[in-house]
């Protein structure tokens, strides 16, 4: 049954991409909060933030385009989750396909529908004044980061997408992913923080992810601060996909 | 495809056990099923007929037991029993954003046939779908769902199919439909399970009756059979009034949309 995975992910991914199209509202939902608190915080408090050289909202993308992604995943868990209590999941299950493919079109529906949220939003970023020296490499550098922290937090949504008992319960998991920023470099400086939210801060991986984008933007030395944003998404991935298959295979059982 | 693959039961369920935590859903169920006919699973609600059509389907593992179909064990080999298979869930399990022809579509691409259009027309045209075929599932009624549901069941023609409550919240001109549509697919060869807490419906459609109660199968037998088991009929001389049925679809019914008396008594 495994010959036919690349053909049955296919299918399934077109078929959940036309969820995607057909009902646009949700790009726009999962973009509008993101540009919303930008043009709040670039308008409204930015003014009273002190970001050294850079203007604020080329400080304030990197964080932004985290919470884009945090807010598009609650849409992965949702749509897997009408799969599931539709019947249509159980259909799927019950045919002779690459039953795994069920899950992987799920996976890269998201990726491809939080990168369009993703481009929309660097877009209102370049018209609100965003600007980046940064070359070729730099923004595929940027993309691949983005890319990994997007599978990452899909299959930590994939788990209460497949186990949730109602819509509500489907996508409250991502509430303290979109907050998670807030309590790191993304909005201000860590170093103007009380001590003990300044330790958690600088050690949680929005604050490595952030400031590795930004100095890929801003054409700063990286550091070391890209490989620990690398070691924090591989290693989210690589829990939540056990965790996310583990929580398959009792489904499917 | 595989029609004569085995000889004997072409499903086949023996001490078949299974509990969710204390609860212990069945307790032993057996019975068989003859290749191309309609069997009938009666229960009422929380009886496991749907625990066992997801066991037969390989949606779920059974805690003890054999069960096999087309001679292919559900436990062992689960992945040629989807082969044999196909499942009509209890709720219609359509893609409410796509078309209805797109959904025929998707299920003919995933069982890698050729010509999913084509496969996605006749289907439309068999169950009076081609005029909604390109309007999204949405904006179907519960029968027509139903219709595309047991449509994208049949796909590949596979040699068994399930059906789990496959009128449950329809109302009775599309259950009439349903049925018809059940009947012909046993014309054909195929062999049917299927689930049912209406005793109208599995004695319309069903030629063995198996009545699921506490976890075993307590009858299970034909029609006539069945009523063999209480005390023979007296007769008795009772009027011969329509039922509600009758006159609902008489009046809703397809042929009843000239201008007829409506006001006056139909029981000739």
């Amino acid at each position: 049954m495994t010959k036919h995975f690349f053909g049955d992910t296919t299918a399934l991914l077109g078929r959940s991409l036309r969820h995607i199209t057909r009902s646009a509202d949700t790009i726009i939902t999962t973009t509008i909060m993101p540009i919303a608190m930008m043009l709040m915080f670039v308008y409204v408090f930015g003014g009273a933030i002190n970001t050294g050289s850079q203007s604020y909202v080329t400080y304030l993308l990197p964080g932004i385009l985290l919470i884009t992604v945090a807010s598009g995943i609650a849409y992965t868990a949702f749509r897997l989750f009408m799969d599931m209590k539709s019947g249509i999941f159980e259909r799927f299950q019950s045919m002779p396909i690459a039953r795994s493919s069920v899950l992987w079109a799920h996976v890269l529906t998201s990726l491809i529908a939080n990168l369009i949220s993703l481009v929309v939003v660097v877009l209102v970023a370049l018209l609100m004044g965003f600007r980046s020296s940064a070359g070729v490499s730099a923004w595929l550098a940027v993309a691949g980061i983005l890319t990994l922290f997007t599978l990452a937090l899909t299959w930590i949504a994939v788990i209460p997408g497949l186990s949730a008992k109602t819509v509500e319960g489907a996508s409250a998991f991502s509430y303290p992913l979109i907050f998670l920023p807030f309590l790191s470099s993304a909005f201000v400086p860590t170093a103007t923080m009380p001590g003990p939210v300044r330790a958690f801060a600088e050690h949680q991986p929005v604050t490595s992810i952030v400031n590795a984008i930004r100095d890929l933007f801003t054409q700063q030395p990286v550091g070391t601060d890209i490989w620990i944003a690398l070691a924090w998404c591989v290693g989210i991935l690589i829990v939540a996909y056990a965790f996310a298959m583990n929580t398959y295979r009792r489904k499917i059982s | 495809m595989t029609t004569n693959k085995v000889r004997g039961p072409v499903i086949h369920v023996q001490g078949l056990e299974k509990s969710y935590k204390e609860l212990r859903v069945l307790r032993g169920v057996d019975f068989d099923v003859a290749r191309g006919s309609i069997f009938a699973l009666l229960g009422s609600n929380g009886a496991g007929k749907t625990t066992v059509v997801k066991i037969l389907s390989t949606l779920l593992k059974a805690d003890a037991g054999t069960a096999s179909v087309n001679g292919l064990d559900v436990a062992t080999q689960p992945a040629d029993v989807r082969g044999s298979i196909s499942l009509t869930g209890q709720f219609a399990a359509v893609d409410e954003i796509l078309s209805g022809r797109e959904n025929l579509v998707l299920v003919a691409r995933l069982r890698h046939l050729k010509d999913p259009g084509k496969i996605a027309d006749d289907l439309l045209a068999r169950f009076s779908l081609t005029d909604a075929g390109a309007r999204k599932v949405s904006t179907y009624s519960g029968g027509m769902r139903r219709r595309l549901d047991i449509a994208m069941s049949l796909i590949g023609n596979p040699p068994v199919i399930f059906l789990d409550e496959p009128t449950t919240g329809l109302d009775p001109q599309a259950r009439i439909e349903v049925w018809q549509a059940i009947k012909e697919l046993a014309g054909q060869g195929t062999t049917v399970l299927l689930t049912t807490q209406y005793l109208d419906e599995a004695e319309h459609l069903a030629d063995r009756i198996a009545i699921l109660h506490e976890g075993r199968i307590i009858v299970n037998g034909t029609l006539a059979e069945l009523k063999q088991l209480l005390p023979p009929a007296k007769v008795e001389y009772v009027e011969k009034q329509p039922t509600l049925e009758d006159v609902f679809l008489t009046l809703v019914g397809a042929n009843a949309n000239n201008g007829h008396d409506r006001n006056a008594g139909t029981n000739a």
